[in-house]
């Protein structure tokens, strides 16, 4: 290997703002993958971001020698990516971003580390995250905040905070997160990037810790359309080691046209109005009428129950949570005491150390809304108005192809500024919860600024219907988008 | 209305021992995001739940053997263990 020295990095320009495409032209064109993985690192070393918990240079060192002596084959042939620190990577610390999982490495690979180790992708890290995906700002992560690129005092939205940050500061073209209520869309908002929630049940949930299970889906982050329907081409598809996968798997990115004249825009009016900024309103009917000249067609409508859903998202969120966390006991992996208690102590009190005070908050009230005498009113209620919620959707999506909304109320907030009021912060996800509740698939894209920070545009589809909702955020990107 | 009584036994129940500062903190805050979920009340919901989003049930495959992780495997990340075995606390 050459020697290296520093300024090395900007050897390549706009190596840093590279997309999947200009990666691999730099490839076929004789430059080295272990020389650009390398510039890779160096960044994210002098980074001020915070986007990564774990990174695995070694490991990727390693693959990246291999690609440069075999040829960089696969569609993702020597990409570096961040993968959420909420999936399982073999070999590679996994922590959730939680002090009870900390030197845990998990003897497996998730359903879509595989797939994209087939394709010739080089993990670099783990991303950071708020504490098993419980958040909206990435605060809660026991390794400390992630910044947001276009204003370091700011969050990069959460949960996937650091894959987010990390694609908008030129860490990482692409990255994976987890979006249980909205953890991939957020970030994307306030980074400014694209990002997507797939239809639950495309893309196998096989490795990924849960949160909870009946409403989460693994996502792609890209800095474009393209590169987002590249990685879930790769990554989405039938597992048999996920009960809950279908096989309904299209071609996405051969799905992308620049032409929406036979999209029918709905734009429901719950999500607009009260509580969303000037900014971010405006920007977003910018965007539906840039889609419009275009050639597609939008109506209003309404999903009447959309002021129920945040809190019935919530009650079934903690309570899956309430039961699936209970699994952090100190015995097969994670924390444990240095001299055990009794029975019932030893498990309280690794619980007490190694979660953190949100992830105890919500295990507490799922526990409630699961206790006897309460489930009815909280637990079962909840699903019924998920029943209604759902059934808004399907009746909405039958007259129109997409749905379009502000995907976050407002632009990234002040790092600080919600995390001391639980219920403030859970109000910020009222516009994305209500797509998990109905499973369908849904993706944010820059569609404008409000002063320097970025503002996400949300398109939502039909279940399984990902090409049209990728095609309309291409098409709109394409034509204009967000004008920078 | 939810008292500290209820949120010792809640905190019991999920086996996460709570210090007196945390007791009286999650017992004003879970108040009122529980006051936030009785806007559930004003709905009329004579629908059936929704517990799974496709309704798919029964999920079925061959009953053949795979290849699964090591015994070595699965202990590697066990903080206590004794002779190929997972070691939990004391019972009695």
């Amino acid at each position: 290997m050459r020697q290296r020295k520093r300024g090395d990095i900007s050897r390549v320009p706009g190596l840093f703002s590279m997309n999947i495409n200009g990666m691999r032209e730099l490839f076929n064109s004789g430059n080295s993958v272990e020389e650009t993985i390398h510039s890779t690192f160096d960044k994210i070393e002098r980074s001020k971001l915070n986007a990564f918990i774990t990174l695995s240079k070694e490991i990727a060192l390693e693959e990246a020698r291999i690609l440069d002596k075999n040829g960089a084959k696969g569609m993702l042939g020597g990409i570096p990516i961040g993968i959420k620190d909420s999936i399982s990577t073999k070999g590679i610390q996994t922590t959730c971003g939680s002090k009870i999982l900390e030197g845990y490495v998990p003897p497996y690979d998730a359903h879509v580390i595989e797939r994209l180790k087939l394709e010739g992708a080089i993990i670099i890290g783990k991303t950071n995250m708020d504490e098993f995906a419980m958040g909206t700002s990435t605060e809660t992560s026991y390794f400390g905040p992630t910044r947001n690129p276009w204003d370091l005092k700011r969050v990069p939205g959460g949960s996937s905070g650091g894959s987010a940050a990390a694609v908008a500061g030129g860490e990482a073209p692409i990255a994976l997160g987890s979006d249980t209520g909205g953890s991939v869309r957020c970030p994307a908002s306030f980074c400014g990037v694209v990002g997507l929630k797939p239809t639950y049940g495309l893309v196998s949930r096989y490795g990924l810790i849960a949160y909870a299970n009946s409403l989460e889906q693994i996502g792609p982050f890209a800095r474009n359309v393209k590169d987002v329907a590249l990685l879930l081409d790769v990554i989405a598809g039938y597992d048999s080691k996920d009960s809950t996968s279908i096989n309904e798997k299209c071609e996405y990115l051969k799905a992308l046209r620049y032409d929406v004249s036979d999209v029918k825009i709905g734009v429901p009016k719950e999500y607009f109005g009260e509580g969303i900024d000037e900014d971010v309103e405006k920007a977003v009917w910018k965007g539906i009428k840039t889609l419009e000249d275009m050639g597609a067609s939008y109506t209003e409508i309404s999903l009447k129950h959309t002021k129920y859903s945040l809190a019935a998202y919530y009650i079934i969120a903690m309570s899956e949570a309430s039961s699936n966390l209970a699994r952090f006991d100190g015995l097969r992996y994670g924390l444990r005491l240095e001299k055990d208690k009794d029975w019932h102590n030893t498990f309280s009190e690794i619980k007490a150390q190694g979660f953190g005070e949100e992830v105890k908050r919500r295990i507490l009230l799922g526990t409630y809304a699961l206790s006897a005498g309460y489930y009815g009113k909280y637990y079962l209620k909840a699903l019924k108005v998920r029943t209604l919620i759902k059934r808004d959707f399907e009746s909405a999506l039958k007259d129109t192809s997409v749905l379009i909304t502000p995907t976050m109320p407002f632009p990234a907030f002040k790092i600080g500024e919600k995390i001391g009021d639980p219920l403030a912060l859970y109000l910020a996800d009222v516009n994305t919860v209500p797509i998990n509740l109905a499973g369908v698939p849904s993706i944010s894209v820059p569609c404008g600024f409000s002063g320097k920070l970025p503002i996400g545009m949300q398109i939502i589809g039909r279940h399984f219907d990902e090409a049209t909702v990728l095609r309309t955020a291409y098409a709109f990107e394409q034509g204009g988008g967000c004008d920078t | 209305m939810i008292t500290k009584k209820n949120v010792e036994h809640i905190s019991w129940l999920s086996r996460i021992k709570l210090t007196e500062e945390e007791k009286e903190k999650f017992t004003k805050q879970l108040n009122y995001i529980l006051d936030y979920f009785e806007t559930l009340d004003e709905v009329e919901a004579d629908v059936p739940p929704t517990h799974h989003i496709l309704g798919i049930t029964n999920v079925f495959r061959d009953d053949v053997a795979k290849k699964s992780i090591s015994q070595e495997g699965a202990l590697e990340n066990a903080p206590k263990k004794e002779r190929g075995y997972f070691k939990g606390p004391r019972i009695v």
